[in-house]
Protein backbone atom coordinates (compact mmCIF):
# COMPACT_ATOMS: atom_id res chain seq x y z
CA UNK A 1 0.00 0.00 0.00
CA UNK A 2 1.70 3.24 -0.78
CA UNK A 3 2.11 5.96 1.45
CA UNK A 4 -0.69 8.41 0.63
CA UNK A 5 -2.74 5.16 -0.04
CA UNK A 6 -2.34 4.70 4.12
CA UNK A 7 -2.96 7.90 5.16
CA UNK A 8 -6.04 7.95 3.04
CA UNK A 9 -7.77 4.67 4.87
CA UNK A 10 -6.32 6.15 8.31
CA UNK A 11 -8.76 9.36 7.39
CA UNK A 12 -11.60 7.16 6.67
CA UNK A 13 -11.31 4.92 9.05
CA UNK A 14 -11.36 7.95 11.52
CA UNK A 15 -14.17 9.56 10.04
CA UNK A 16 -16.45 5.99 9.75
CA UNK A 17 -15.32 5.57 13.90
CA UNK A 18 -16.75 9.43 14.11
CA UNK A 19 -19.77 8.58 12.11
CA UNK A 20 -20.40 5.42 14.18
CA UNK A 21 -20.22 6.80 17.45
CA UNK A 22 -22.62 9.64 16.64
CA UNK A 23 -25.26 6.83 15.28
CA UNK A 24 -24.73 5.42 18.66
CA UNK A 25 -25.12 8.52 20.02
CA UNK A 26 -28.43 9.39 17.56
CA UNK A 27 -29.94 5.96 17.63
CA UNK A 28 -29.93 6.06 21.45
CA UNK A 29 -33.23 7.48 22.43
CA UNK A 30 -33.92 9.07 25.79
CA UNK A 31 -36.76 7.26 28.30
CA UNK A 32 -39.55 9.12 29.53
CA UNK A 33 -39.82 9.69 33.03
CA UNK A 34 -41.49 6.63 34.49
CA UNK A 35 -42.96 5.71 38.01
CA UNK A 36 -40.18 4.70 40.22
CA UNK A 37 -37.92 6.76 38.56
CA UNK A 38 -35.69 10.12 38.78
CA UNK A 39 -36.77 13.41 37.02
CA UNK A 40 -34.09 14.00 34.47
CA UNK A 41 -31.14 16.76 36.14
CA UNK A 42 -32.24 20.48 34.84
CA UNK A 43 -32.39 24.18 35.81
CA UNK A 44 -35.70 26.15 35.44
CA UNK A 45 -35.95 30.02 35.43
CA UNK A 46 -36.46 31.64 38.73
CA UNK A 47 -39.83 33.46 37.98
CA UNK A 48 -39.61 37.22 37.66
CA UNK A 49 -43.29 37.45 38.49
CA UNK A 50 -43.89 37.50 41.95
CA UNK A 51 -46.88 35.74 42.35
CA UNK A 52 -45.23 32.69 40.45
CA UNK A 53 -41.90 33.04 42.66
CA UNK A 54 -44.24 32.82 45.94
CA UNK A 55 -46.17 29.91 44.84
CA UNK A 56 -43.24 28.15 44.47
CA UNK A 57 -41.44 29.29 47.63
CA UNK A 58 -38.66 29.97 45.81
CA UNK A 59 -37.26 33.29 47.19
CA UNK A 60 -33.91 33.67 45.24
CA UNK A 61 -32.94 34.59 41.76
CA UNK A 62 -31.48 32.83 39.06
CA UNK A 63 -32.10 29.19 38.24
CA UNK A 64 -33.72 26.46 40.51
CA UNK A 65 -34.34 22.51 40.47
CA UNK A 66 -37.40 20.87 41.12
CA UNK A 67 -36.35 20.00 44.48
CA UNK A 68 -36.08 23.21 45.70
CA UNK A 69 -39.85 23.38 45.14
CA UNK A 70 -41.86 24.38 48.94
CA UNK A 71 -43.82 21.32 48.23
CA UNK A 72 -44.27 17.43 48.99
CA UNK A 73 -45.58 16.36 45.70
CA UNK A 74 -45.15 18.57 42.01
CA UNK A 75 -47.33 18.14 39.36
CA UNK A 76 -45.16 18.87 35.74
CA UNK A 77 -47.60 19.15 32.97
CA UNK A 78 -45.67 18.88 29.41
CA UNK A 79 -47.62 21.23 27.14
CA UNK A 80 -47.53 23.29 23.87
CA UNK A 81 -49.74 26.34 23.17
CA UNK A 82 -49.96 24.71 19.45
CA UNK A 83 -51.39 21.67 20.93
CA UNK A 84 -54.95 21.68 20.57
CA UNK A 85 -54.99 18.59 23.36
CA UNK A 86 -53.47 20.51 25.73
CA UNK A 87 -55.95 23.49 24.47
CA UNK A 88 -58.72 21.48 25.32
CA UNK A 89 -57.14 20.08 28.35
CA UNK A 90 -56.61 23.88 30.09
CA UNK A 91 -59.58 24.46 31.99
CA UNK A 92 -59.92 21.14 33.12
CA UNK A 93 -56.04 21.64 34.82
CA UNK A 94 -56.89 24.81 36.17
CA UNK A 95 -59.15 22.89 37.95
CA UNK A 96 -56.83 20.70 39.73
CA UNK A 97 -54.90 23.47 40.39
CA UNK A 98 -58.12 25.59 42.16
CA UNK A 99 -59.37 22.04 44.07
CA UNK A 100 -55.69 21.75 45.94
CA UNK A 101 -56.05 25.57 46.66
CA UNK A 102 -59.02 25.63 47.83
CA UNK A 103 -58.06 22.70 50.58
CA UNK A 104 -56.64 23.72 53.23
CA UNK A 105 -54.96 20.38 53.69
CA UNK A 106 -53.25 20.31 50.00
CA UNK A 107 -52.43 24.07 49.64
CA UNK A 108 -49.12 24.37 49.64
CA UNK A 109 -48.36 20.28 49.44
CA UNK A 110 -49.16 19.87 45.71
CA UNK A 111 -47.95 22.43 43.48
CA UNK A 112 -48.29 22.52 39.93
CA UNK A 113 -45.92 23.96 36.84
CA UNK A 114 -46.40 23.87 33.19
CA UNK A 115 -43.28 23.37 30.43
CA UNK A 116 -44.32 24.82 27.51
CA UNK A 117 -42.03 22.59 24.61
CA UNK A 118 -40.55 24.46 21.74
CA UNK A 119 -42.49 27.41 23.04
CA UNK A 120 -40.81 31.11 23.23
CA UNK A 121 -41.69 33.25 26.36
CA UNK A 122 -44.35 35.26 24.01
CA UNK A 123 -46.16 31.90 23.03
CA UNK A 124 -46.18 31.06 26.85
CA UNK A 125 -48.12 33.89 28.05
CA UNK A 126 -50.38 34.25 25.11
CA UNK A 127 -51.16 30.30 26.67
CA UNK A 128 -51.15 31.30 29.90
CA UNK A 129 -53.36 34.44 29.31
CA UNK A 130 -55.75 32.65 26.64
CA UNK A 131 -56.47 30.13 29.23
CA UNK A 132 -55.83 32.16 32.16
CA UNK A 133 -53.63 29.78 33.63
CA UNK A 134 -52.89 30.23 37.08
CA UNK A 135 -49.81 28.12 37.69
CA UNK A 136 -46.16 29.11 36.47
CA UNK A 137 -45.62 27.59 32.91
CA UNK A 138 -41.62 27.91 31.89
CA UNK A 139 -40.66 28.38 28.61
CA UNK A 140 -38.55 25.52 26.63
CA UNK A 141 -37.88 27.15 23.08
CA UNK A 142 -34.66 25.01 22.29
CA UNK A 143 -36.91 21.69 23.29
CA UNK A 144 -33.94 20.80 25.29
CA UNK A 145 -36.21 19.99 28.18
CA UNK A 146 -38.58 18.27 25.84
CA UNK A 147 -35.63 15.88 24.58
CA UNK A 148 -34.53 15.39 28.16
CA UNK A 149 -37.56 14.13 28.90
CA UNK A 150 -37.48 11.62 26.01
CA UNK A 151 -39.58 13.62 23.52
CA UNK A 152 -43.49 12.66 24.87
CA UNK A 153 -46.02 13.61 23.06
CA UNK A 154 -48.51 16.57 24.22
CA UNK A 155 -49.79 16.80 27.29
CA UNK A 156 -47.92 14.88 29.43
CA UNK A 157 -48.36 14.84 33.27
CA UNK A 158 -46.03 13.77 35.59
CA UNK A 159 -45.94 13.68 39.20
CA UNK A 160 -43.36 13.60 41.25
CA UNK A 161 -42.36 13.53 45.16
CA UNK A 162 -39.99 15.70 46.76
CA UNK A 163 -38.62 14.33 50.02
CA UNK A 164 -37.12 16.88 52.74
CA UNK A 165 -33.95 16.08 51.49
CA UNK A 166 -34.84 17.52 47.74
CA UNK A 167 -34.45 14.43 46.59
CA UNK A 168 -37.33 13.34 44.13
CA UNK A 169 -38.98 10.23 42.55
CA UNK A 170 -41.53 9.93 39.43
CA UNK A 171 -44.55 8.30 40.58
CA UNK A 172 -47.17 9.13 37.69
CA UNK A 173 -46.58 9.75 34.18
CA UNK A 174 -48.71 9.37 31.93
CA UNK A 175 -49.45 10.97 28.15
CA UNK A 176 -53.03 12.47 27.48
CA UNK A 177 -55.63 14.11 29.51
CA UNK A 178 -56.19 13.74 33.04
CA UNK A 179 -59.61 12.70 32.73
CA UNK A 180 -61.45 14.98 35.42
CA UNK A 181 -60.17 16.85 37.53
CA UNK A 182 -61.48 15.50 41.10
CA UNK A 183 -60.65 11.54 40.41
CA UNK A 184 -56.91 12.96 38.70
CA UNK A 185 -55.97 14.98 42.31
CA UNK A 186 -57.57 11.66 44.25
CA UNK A 187 -54.97 9.61 42.05
CA UNK A 188 -52.43 11.63 42.35
CA UNK A 189 -52.95 11.85 46.64
CA UNK A 190 -53.14 8.01 46.45
CA UNK A 191 -50.03 7.35 44.01
CA UNK A 192 -47.62 9.94 45.97
CA UNK A 193 -48.47 8.54 49.27
CA UNK A 194 -49.82 11.90 50.88
CA UNK A 195 -53.61 10.23 51.04
CA UNK A 196 -51.80 8.62 54.46
CA UNK A 197 -49.84 11.65 55.65
CA UNK A 198 -51.53 14.27 57.37
CA UNK A 199 -50.20 17.96 56.81
CA UNK A 200 -47.27 18.70 59.10
CA UNK B 1 -2.78 21.15 6.54
CA UNK B 2 -5.24 20.70 3.67
CA UNK B 3 -5.88 17.19 4.35
CA UNK B 4 -6.37 18.11 7.77
CA UNK B 5 -8.67 20.73 6.90
CA UNK B 6 -10.66 18.01 4.57
CA UNK B 7 -11.18 15.81 7.50
CA UNK B 8 -12.28 18.13 10.01
CA UNK B 9 -15.45 19.45 7.33
CA UNK B 10 -15.81 16.07 6.59
CA UNK B 11 -16.31 15.55 10.42
CA UNK B 12 -18.33 18.50 10.95
CA UNK B 13 -20.47 17.72 7.86
CA UNK B 14 -21.33 14.45 9.41
CA UNK B 15 -21.71 15.68 12.80
CA UNK B 16 -24.39 18.07 12.03
CA UNK B 17 -26.28 15.40 9.96
CA UNK B 18 -26.30 13.01 12.96
CA UNK B 19 -26.77 15.72 15.60
CA UNK B 20 -29.54 17.87 14.13
CA UNK B 21 -32.50 17.49 16.72
CA UNK B 22 -35.94 16.57 15.61
CA UNK B 23 -36.68 19.86 17.46
CA UNK B 24 -40.81 19.24 17.32
CA UNK B 25 -43.16 17.99 19.83
CA UNK B 26 -46.16 16.59 18.54
CA UNK B 27 -49.88 16.50 20.16
CA UNK B 28 -51.60 13.46 21.48
CA UNK B 29 -54.30 14.67 19.64
CA UNK B 30 -53.36 13.16 16.21
CA UNK B 31 -52.35 10.09 18.06
CA UNK B 32 -49.36 8.26 16.24
CA UNK B 33 -50.90 9.19 12.88
CA UNK B 34 -48.09 11.59 12.41
CA UNK B 35 -45.52 11.00 9.70
CA UNK B 36 -42.09 11.78 10.27
CA UNK B 37 -40.00 12.74 7.14
CA UNK B 38 -36.77 13.56 9.15
CA UNK B 39 -34.59 15.91 8.95
CA UNK B 40 -35.30 18.09 5.89
CA UNK B 41 -33.32 20.72 3.40
CA UNK B 42 -34.37 24.02 5.47
CA UNK B 43 -35.42 25.60 2.60
CA UNK B 44 -36.02 24.57 -1.23
CA UNK B 45 -37.31 26.92 -3.59
CA UNK B 46 -36.48 30.29 -4.64
CA UNK B 47 -39.16 33.40 -3.86
CA UNK B 48 -40.92 34.82 -6.79
CA UNK B 49 -42.18 37.84 -4.97
CA UNK B 50 -40.61 40.51 -2.59
CA UNK B 51 -42.10 42.82 -0.09
CA UNK B 52 -43.30 45.64 -2.01
CA UNK B 53 -44.64 43.53 -4.62
CA UNK B 54 -48.51 43.42 -5.99
CA UNK B 55 -49.65 39.74 -4.61
CA UNK B 56 -50.26 37.07 -6.91
CA UNK B 57 -53.90 36.59 -6.95
CA UNK B 58 -55.56 33.19 -6.46
CA UNK B 59 -58.72 31.19 -6.47
CA UNK B 60 -58.77 27.67 -4.36
CA UNK B 61 -61.03 25.78 -3.16
CA UNK B 62 -61.49 25.59 0.49
CA UNK B 63 -62.78 22.91 3.37
CA UNK B 64 -65.68 24.99 3.43
CA UNK B 65 -66.78 24.35 -0.21
CA UNK B 66 -66.60 27.14 -1.38
CA UNK B 67 -63.67 28.97 -3.71
CA UNK B 68 -61.32 31.78 -1.65
CA UNK B 69 -60.22 34.08 -3.80
CA UNK B 70 -56.99 36.50 -2.69
CA UNK B 71 -58.42 39.64 -4.24
CA UNK B 72 -62.00 39.64 -2.30
CA UNK B 73 -59.80 41.08 0.76
CA UNK B 74 -58.58 43.62 -1.28
CA UNK B 75 -59.55 47.26 0.46
CA UNK B 76 -61.65 45.07 2.97
CA UNK B 77 -58.97 43.30 5.57
CA UNK B 78 -55.35 42.31 5.51
CA UNK B 79 -54.28 38.72 4.67
CA UNK B 80 -51.93 36.36 5.96
CA UNK B 81 -50.82 33.10 3.89
CA UNK B 82 -49.42 30.54 5.83
CA UNK B 83 -48.56 28.05 3.54
CA UNK B 84 -47.26 24.54 5.10
CA UNK B 85 -45.33 21.84 3.39
CA UNK B 86 -48.11 18.74 3.99
CA UNK B 87 -51.04 17.47 5.93
CA UNK B 88 -49.99 14.49 8.77
CA UNK B 89 -46.51 15.98 9.19
CA UNK B 90 -45.05 17.08 12.89
CA UNK B 91 -44.46 20.70 13.07
CA UNK B 92 -47.50 21.41 10.35
CA UNK B 93 -49.71 20.13 12.64
CA UNK B 94 -48.75 21.94 15.53
CA UNK B 95 -48.58 25.33 13.37
CA UNK B 96 -52.49 26.14 12.75
CA UNK B 97 -53.72 24.74 16.33
CA UNK B 98 -51.47 27.38 17.44
CA UNK B 99 -52.78 30.24 15.41
CA UNK B 100 -56.49 28.88 16.27
CA UNK B 101 -56.26 30.24 19.54
CA UNK B 102 -55.04 33.91 18.42
CA UNK B 103 -57.72 34.79 16.07
CA UNK B 104 -57.95 37.86 18.41
CA UNK B 105 -54.88 39.15 17.29
CA UNK B 106 -55.68 39.01 13.60
CA UNK B 107 -59.06 40.57 14.65
CA UNK B 108 -57.18 43.78 16.34
CA UNK B 109 -55.21 43.94 13.30
CA UNK B 110 -58.26 43.57 10.57
CA UNK B 111 -56.44 40.35 9.41
CA UNK B 112 -57.68 37.21 7.87
CA UNK B 113 -55.78 34.20 7.97
CA UNK B 114 -56.02 31.76 4.78
CA UNK B 115 -53.77 28.57 5.47
CA UNK B 116 -52.78 26.92 2.30
CA UNK B 117 -51.12 23.17 1.90
CA UNK B 118 -50.94 21.26 -1.63
CA UNK B 119 -52.59 18.41 -0.22
CA UNK B 120 -56.46 17.69 -1.66
CA UNK B 121 -59.62 18.61 0.28
CA UNK B 122 -60.38 15.06 1.72
CA UNK B 123 -56.49 14.83 3.61
CA UNK B 124 -57.25 18.59 4.84
CA UNK B 125 -60.58 17.39 5.98
CA UNK B 126 -58.80 14.26 7.97
CA UNK B 127 -56.13 16.02 9.19
CA UNK B 128 -57.39 18.90 10.68
CA UNK B 129 -60.63 17.49 11.92
CA UNK B 130 -58.21 16.41 15.04
CA UNK B 131 -57.26 20.32 15.42
CA UNK B 132 -60.62 21.60 16.50
CA UNK B 133 -62.88 23.62 15.00
CA UNK B 134 -60.43 26.35 13.21
CA UNK B 135 -61.72 30.54 13.04
CA UNK B 136 -59.68 30.81 9.44
CA UNK B 137 -60.42 29.31 6.01
CA UNK B 138 -58.50 26.07 4.84
CA UNK B 139 -57.38 25.91 0.88
CA UNK B 140 -56.36 23.56 -1.19
CA UNK B 141 -53.89 23.86 -3.53
CA UNK B 142 -53.57 20.59 -5.04
CA UNK B 143 -54.36 20.72 -8.28
CA UNK B 144 -53.01 22.32 -10.72
CA UNK B 145 -50.78 20.59 -8.01
CA UNK B 146 -48.67 23.55 -5.93
CA UNK B 147 -49.79 26.38 -8.73
CA UNK B 148 -49.99 28.87 -6.24
CA UNK B 149 -47.42 28.00 -3.89
CA UNK B 150 -45.30 27.91 -7.16
CA UNK B 151 -46.78 31.41 -8.01
CA UNK B 152 -45.14 33.15 -4.74
CA UNK B 153 -41.98 31.00 -5.07
CA UNK B 154 -42.47 28.53 -1.64
CA UNK B 155 -42.97 25.18 -3.83
CA UNK B 156 -40.41 22.85 -3.14
CA UNK B 157 -38.78 20.47 -6.01
CA UNK B 158 -40.75 17.51 -3.93
CA UNK B 159 -44.30 18.91 -4.44
CA UNK B 160 -44.78 20.10 -1.03
CA UNK B 161 -44.50 23.76 0.24
CA UNK B 162 -42.11 25.75 2.27
CA UNK B 163 -43.33 27.00 5.55
CA UNK B 164 -43.75 30.25 4.74
CA UNK B 165 -45.90 33.21 5.72
CA UNK B 166 -46.66 35.84 3.87
CA UNK B 167 -48.79 39.09 5.44
CA UNK B 168 -50.53 41.29 2.19
CA UNK B 169 -52.26 44.62 3.24
CA UNK B 170 -55.41 45.52 2.83
CA UNK B 171 -54.26 47.23 -0.81
CA UNK B 172 -53.00 43.70 -1.66
CA UNK B 173 -49.12 44.89 -1.09
CA UNK B 174 -47.24 42.26 0.63
CA UNK B 175 -45.78 43.77 3.88
CA UNK B 176 -43.68 40.67 4.74
CA UNK B 177 -42.14 37.58 3.79
CA UNK B 178 -40.86 34.64 6.11
CA UNK B 179 -39.79 31.72 4.84
CA UNK B 180 -38.92 29.83 7.80
CA UNK B 181 -36.45 26.61 7.90
CA UNK B 182 -39.28 23.76 7.58
CA UNK B 183 -38.19 21.87 10.10
CA UNK B 184 -39.28 24.36 12.89
CA UNK B 185 -42.01 26.51 13.44
CA UNK B 186 -41.88 30.36 13.07
CA UNK B 187 -41.98 32.22 16.18
CA UNK B 188 -45.34 33.42 16.71
CA UNK B 189 -44.08 37.11 17.88
CA UNK B 190 -42.37 37.47 14.59
CA UNK B 191 -46.13 37.27 12.85
CA UNK B 192 -47.37 39.37 15.34
CA UNK B 193 -44.69 41.92 15.07
CA UNK B 194 -45.54 42.20 11.37
CA UNK B 195 -48.81 42.92 12.17
CA UNK B 196 -47.87 45.51 13.79
CA UNK B 197 -46.23 47.54 11.61
CA UNK B 198 -49.01 46.95 9.09
CA UNK B 199 -50.31 50.14 10.87
CA UNK B 200 -47.18 52.37 10.36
Amino acid sequence: MSKIARRMFAVLSVAACWAALLMTIASAEIASPQPGGCLPDFKLPIPENTADKEYLGLTTSGQFNIGQIKAQVIIIEILSMYCPYCQREAPEVNRVYEIIENNLNLKGRIKLIGIGAGNTPFEVQIYKEKYSVPFPVFSDEDFSLHKAFGEVRTPFFIGVTIKPDSTQRVFYAKLGGIDGAESFVKLILRLSGLEQEKKP
Amino acid sequence: MKRALSVTSALAVISIFFCVSSAFSVSEAFKKNIYNPGVLKPTDSTLNVSVGDRAPDFSLPSLSGEKISLSRYRGKSNVVLSFVPAAWTPVCSDQWPGYNIVGDIFKKHNAILLGITVDNLPTLHAWTNQMGELWFPVLSDFWPHGAVADSYGVLRSDGTAERALFVIDTGGIIRFIKVNDINQRPKLEELVKALEELKE
